[in-house]
């Protein structure tokens, strides 16, 4: 009997977190258009989550890209058909590969970071002093945070899979012999342009899902060094999930 | 950790140059859709075929193994209950005769389908608008295969004993082949 009464709390209180988080959403976008008029703080966060992240996104790119090119030519050796080696690559990498992997790796770079800095704010009442001094903390540190990682994801996932595709063309022409044309030509013959949207919409959404877990969980979290402890490492938890949740969801919606 | 603005700016302003640069050769390096908008000059070919199977737009038009032009536009004529493919072709090959003929091939086994032109012997080339009247049709697997199925059950009913479904010859003769006509 208390195990049913503790699975049902802990089911509102899911349900009753992803409610605030709508909320909290709704908020942000409340004051987005304030927002936009203090550039500087936006371009600030876009440095932060978007410029700092570069290198981790490329070099994870580019193994990404290599692994799929040994791996897709083993694959698609055994059917003779090694030349379509970039088509699969390619469409991999754009649909899939790129917004998904990106997306984790922003929560894990980017998303802690954000949740940490704020989760340290709140500890060190440096929110309440903003209130104090009538500067909105929403307005004022969030929801620039928020608006620099959604710009940012979009972007960070078509460098991603840019560089992955070079990865595999690196192994599979310069290594295994795939005709350099070949590749090329397939990959423009077989990807189309819907396929690309979708990786661009995919990146989006999961900016703004990332980007809103991170902030959210820093703005609430336990004004305490555990609080933040705990506050980043269920950003990237949550982050994980929903990703991959979502993912499946928008790719169901694009078949 | 202040620093200094236009470190700031410059580490910003490269990030989303680079990410645009990344998005624009998604779009359009990847995909066959943005090479279009720049196209090179081009002059259209129209051919009817009685069946394209699934040749679609974008499938390449080439000659002797080359890529020479696009599958532009595919409609069906009513009337002649035939299918009109609109090729666009590159300039640089304008001196195609005018009696050449238009087929239509599969890359590799199970590959996509694109219309080969083999060369004719007319002294004509053909122009802007023009119409390959020689063509022949797409190769489609299941009608090869009833054809050998329904072969094979006739020739077990007829003769028992006789060999199997050596009879089937499938392969479409070709249409009107393109005799070099004499002068």
């Amino acid at each position: 009997m208390k195990l049913f009464k503790e699975l049902g709390a802990n089911a509102a209180e899911a349900v009753e977190g992803l409610g605030a988080e709508v909320r909290f959403l709704l908020r942000l976008i409340v004051y987005t258009p304030r927002a936009l008029l203090r550039f500087d703080l936006i371009i600030q966060q876009v440095y932060n989550s978007g410029a700092l992240s570069l290198v981790i996104i490329m070099l994870s790119g580019l193994f990404v890209g290599m692994v799929l090119g040994l791996q897709g030519y083993q694959l698609l050796e055994r059917f003779g058909s090694e030349a379509s080696l970039g088509t699969a690559a390619a469409i991999g990498l754009v649909k899939e590969l790129g917004p998904v992997v990106t997306a984790l790796l922003f929560a894990g770079r980017a998303g802690t970071a954000l949740a940490a800095e704020l989760g340290l704010m709140r500890a060190t009442d440096q929110l309440s002093a903003m209130e104090m001094m009538a500067v909105d903390p929403i307005g004022r540190v969030v929801v620039p945070r928020f608006l620099g990682g959604v710009f940012t994801m979009p972007l960070l996932a078509a460098i991603f899979s840019l560089i992955g595709i070079y990865g595999a063309q690196l192994i599979g022409v310069q290594l295994m012999g795939v005709d350099a044309g070949s590749f090329w030509s397939q990959m423009q013959a077989g990807v189309s342009l819907s396929d690309v949207t979708e990786g661009i919409v995919k990146s989006c959404i999961f900016g703004v899902a990332c980007s809103l877990i991170a902030v959210y969980e820093g703005y609430y979290a336990t004004a305490t060094a555990e609080g933040v402890g705990r506050a980043t490492t269920r950003t990237v938890v949550t982050s994980a999930v929903v990703i991959l949740f979502l993912d499946y969801l928008l790719t169901a919606m694009f078949l | 950790m202040r620093m200094s603005t236009s470190t700031l700016n410059l580490g910003t302003g490269m990030f989303v140059v680079l990410g645009f640069a990344a998005l624009f050769f998604l779009t359009t390096q990847t995909t066959s859709r943005g090479m279009s908008l720049t196209s090179a000059p081009h002059y259209d070919l129209t051919a009817k075929f009685d069946n394209i199977a699934d040749l679609k737009v974008g499938a390449p038009v080439s000659m002797s193994g080359v890529e020479i032009g696009r599958v532009a536009k595919i409609e069906f004529d009513s009337k002649a209950y035939k299918a009109v493919v609109l090729m666009r072709v590159n300039k640089k090959y304008s001196q195609i005769p005018s009696d050449s003929d238009a087929s239509i091939y599969t890359q590799g086994l199970l590959g996509g389908k694109f219309i080969g032109i083999t060369a004719g012997g007319a002294d004509t080339y053909l122009k802007d608008g023009d119409q390959i009247d020689f063509t022949q049709s797409a190769f489609v697997l299941e009608n090869l295969i009833g054809q050998l199925m329904a072969n094979f059950v006739k020739s077990k009913a007829d003769t028992p004993a006789a060999s199997g479904p050596e009879a089937a010859a499938p392969a479409a003769p070709a249409a009107n082949p393109p005799a070099a006509k004499p002068k």
